[in-house]
């Protein structure tokens, strides 16, 4: 029989507004095998704690129940106050008396009936608690950063800093991301190449980094501290360590009609490609796709200019197997397609653009060498609109936009307009804004500037239809403050997209068992207080992957990240979840149905040597449940038909004792 | 808002199905109207007015007969408000009460063209004569 102490806690107010905390510890002063019943205003505190210990001693308790606030809060606390006191720590219970009950009740007596039999309901849980002992798993000390850009690059060097080796994944050629292929960075106006390529570089030249670009997980397996990855490296057709990156085969290569990724299709590649001349690896790639030799056996100029001897028509894909302590999301993001938006023009005419397009028609690198011409004719713009929120906060159309505020299009068009108007003063510039969102440091300020020393016309109100005629833009809006509609005939109108995740941020997720929002951005464990980590254990967030960040904010979560992964990987060994998944042999029939529901691969099934009554020897096939990979979410108790599989801590007995106690 | 105001507003709201306080004051709805300049209300002030239960105004204005019902605004509208709806619940109201008599006879020779057909006047009699 136990000897159970019971704890009410006021919550200051919180809780003892609305349950009458003294009648519950009366009231559990009666139940079967509680010996103690005792409240105090904050259990949590060191009194509170303290009050506890004393009556494990005085009263020689063998299990505790504290009705408190939900065991998220506090739970950890109070099995570390049972273990200071010398009991086992999972001879604690809470009985969650303040989110479930006196926050939803209104009045004293529904909210202490409620709490007396949530408190009677942990009362017959311990009674058939046991000491529960948690294994150790040991920690690989390695971190795997998946996805290249801004996010990734800074999450690599922190943890490489601390020492810990570190390997990228990029999908691309190249890592650099959406930042190298910005022009500006707000509110300072650095050039983004200038502040990126120096990390592009450090990430290169350090030897705890290794990058594997043009190359994506395949495969992934095992729990924190022990990933094993599968990383499929495609072929690229050129010898990575042979190539010197000197550019010769890019200006032979006869194919040079390929719409170049890297300046969104407003100009032209050639087969065998370098993404942009400070790209890391800088090695060529040939675009199978595209490349004559590759598709119909002729050509191979490359191959012949090549004086490195790095081209390898034969090449294939790779498969690269790794074991990991951590994995890094850093996916990062992409601007929806335009497509679908057929009042603002955008496959009608060459001239109207997304804001990352703009980006690549200003920079030095970019299709027009940074000069700001419009598309269409290369002529110079004299009147440009920039349409904001194009698919962000719009929730009548899931298929074409988002419901959210992508959060960094008010600041970027800022740019966009400020710039314009400060290379090119003949030019009229009109932002057309729901609302102007600028929060962070130096923000607004940097917007007002815009207005008031660049005289960039910002207009309330949402641009209805752009139509094309002639070589003009007929933009037609509304002025909301001065209740007029506008029509301009613009030259160039540009398009402030909403962004979403990377599509292969879903199935990643999916192989990652890391969950994600209705927008497929990741979920953070806690949006407030676990911002950079996963659910998952072992599996963080960098970067746009958990919902839209601009460049200073990736950088602070990438270093967060960071930290989170050197704490984990700072560890020798782990200290599992004891509450875990256990199969009773002797009932287990064999048949496989947890193993197919277990997300985690953690059953397997083995022969095992049983003897039978009439003492023969019969080999049984029976379930077994690796308890490290274990996670304890109990869907193998439910599939299980014979019973066998039991939750430890959370076993049906004590489940039925809780709903008897409930129900009684 | 006094009570006729608010019961105005409940008999909008209920024959149109729009739900006013969806707008995010975008203003696309009229940035997008091809009949805005023929309008003294427009659609996005037939939505805030609305809302606020200011709908005496929108009843007396011609600006009902101006909306081409074109659905442009509903079809465009970010926030699923569908302005045209609501326009078109006041206009019904409008036309529906009682004692408005909204086309006398004697106005039908101004209205007359060769390419307005017959059927439309007889239509109009029985609709907007009450």
């Amino acid at each position: 029989m136990q000897r159970i102490g019971v704890f009410v806690c006021w919550c200051g107010s919180n809780i003892a507004a609305t349950v009458d905390v003294k009648a519950v510890a009366e009231a559990l002063k009666s139940e079967p095998g509680v010996v103690y019943s005792a409240d105090y205003q904050y259990m949590c505190s060191q009194a509170g704690q303290d009050l506890i210990k004393e009556a494990v001693k005085e009263h020689n308790l063998t299990g505790i129940v504290v009705c408190s606030c939900s065991p998220r809060m506090h739970e950890a606390t109070f099995r570390k106050t049972a273990a200071a006191a010398g009991l086992n720590p999972y001879m604690v219970e809470i009985a969650n008396i303040r989110e479930q009950c006196s926050w939803v009740h209104k009045d004293i007596p529904s909210g202490t009936e409620k709490a007396i039999i949530l408190g009677k309901a942990a009362v017959a849980k311990v009674n058939l608690n046991t000491p529960l002992t948690p294994g150790e798993s040991p920690v690989t000390k390695r971190a795997l950063v998946i996805g290249g850009g801004i996010a990734g690059i800074q999450t690599a060097l922190d943890i490489a800093d601390a020492g810990f080796p570190v390997d990228i994944v990029e999908k691309n050629p190249t890592i650099g991301g959406k930042m190298a292929q910005l022009d500006k960075t707000f509110p300072t106006l650095d050039c983004a190449a200038c502040i990126l390529t120096p990390k592009m570089v450090d990430v290169a030249q350090n030897d705890k980094i290794r990058i594997f670009s043009y190359s994506e997980v395949s495969e992934i397996k095992g729990f924190v501290g022990n990933f094993d990855v599968t990383i499929r490296k495609k072929a690229r057709y050129v010898k990575e360590d042979v190539c010197t990156g000197c550019g010769l085969c890019v200006e032979k290569c006869p194919q040079k009609k390929i719409p170049n990724e890297f300046n969104l299709g407003m100009d032209n590649r050639s087969a065998i490609y370098i993404p942009f001349a400070q790209a890391v690896p800088k090695v060529a790639t040939i675009d199978a796709e595209a490349c004559t030799m590759l598709k119909k056996g002729k050509c191979g100029l490359c191959s012949k200019v090549c004086t490195a001897g790095a081209i390898d028509y034969k090449q294939q894909d790779e498969l690269i197997s790794e074991k990991y302590g951590a994995i890094v999301v850093a996916t990062g993001f992409n601007p929806i397609s335009m497509e679908k938006f057929d009042e603002y023009a955008y496959s009608q005419s060459k001239d109207v653009i997304t804001s990352l397009e703009f980006e690549r028609l200003t920079n030095a690198a970019g299709p027009t060498a940074g000069k700001l011409l419009r598309p269409s004719d290369l002529k110079h713009p004299h009147t440009i609109v920039f349409v904001q929120c194009v698919g962000s906060r719009c929730a009548s159309c899931a298929e074409k936009g988002k419901e959210y505020c992508s959060k960094i299009c008010c600041m970027y068009t800022a740019k966009h307009a400020m710039l314009t108007r400060d290379k090119y003063p003949d030019t009229d510039v009109y932002v057309f804004y729901i609302d102007v969102r600028t929060p962070g440091k130096n923000f607004d300020e940097f917007y007002r500037r815009a207005v008031e020393e660049y005289g960039v016309h910002y207009i309330k109100g949402m641009v209805g239809k752009v139509t094309p005629e002639g070589d003009k833009l007929k933009v037609r809006a509304s002025d909301l403050l001065n209740n007029k509609q506008l029509n301009i005939d613009a030259d160039l109108v540009v398009l402030a997209a909403a962004i979403e995740p990377d599509k292969s941020a879903r199935p990643l997720a999916t192989m990652l068992t890391a969950s994600m929002d209705t927008n497929d951005f990741f979920t953070e464990a806690h949006p407030k207080l676990r911002p950079v980590e996963s659910p998952t254990a072992g599996v963080f967030l960098s970067g746009a992957c958990q919902g839209p960040k601009d460049i200073p904010e990736t950088v602070s979560q990438a270093g967060a990240a960071a930290s989170k992964v050197i704490g984990l990987l700072a560890k020798d060994k782990l200290t599992g979840n004891p509450c875990v998944a256990s199969s009773d042999e002797l009932m287990c029939n064999g048949c496989s149905s947890c193993e197919r529901v277990c997300p985690y691969g953690a059953i397997s099934y083995i022969d095992k040597e049983f003897r039978m009554p009439d003492r023969t020897v019969a080999i049984r096939r029976v379930a077994s449940v690796n308890p490290a990979v274990c996670q304890g979410c109990g869907a193998c108790t439910v599939a299980c038909p014979s019973g066998a599989m039991d939750l430890r801590g959370f076993a049906s007995g004590q489940i039925m004792a809780e709903v008897d106690a409930i129900c009684k | 808002m006094n009570n006729k105001e608010k019961l105005l507003k409940e008999e909008i709201l209920r024959m149109s199905g729009v739900n006013p306080v969806k707008c995010m004051r975008c203003g696309k709805c009229s940035g997008t109207c091809p009949a805005y300049d023929e309008m003294e209300y427009h659609p996005h002030q037939f939505v805030s007015m609305v809302e606020s239960g200011d709908i005496e105004p929108l009843l007396e204005s011609k600006s009902l007969y101006r909306c081409l019902t074109c659905f442009a605004c509903v079809d465009r509208c970010p926030r699923n408000v569908e302005p045209a709806k609501l326009v078109e619940a006041v206009r019904l109201l409008a036309v529906r009460k009682q004692g408005a008599n909204h086309l006398k006879p004697e106005d039908v020779a101004a209205v007359l063209d060769d390419d307005t057909p017959q059927q439309l006047l007889v239509s109009a009699f029985r609709k907007y004569a009450k």
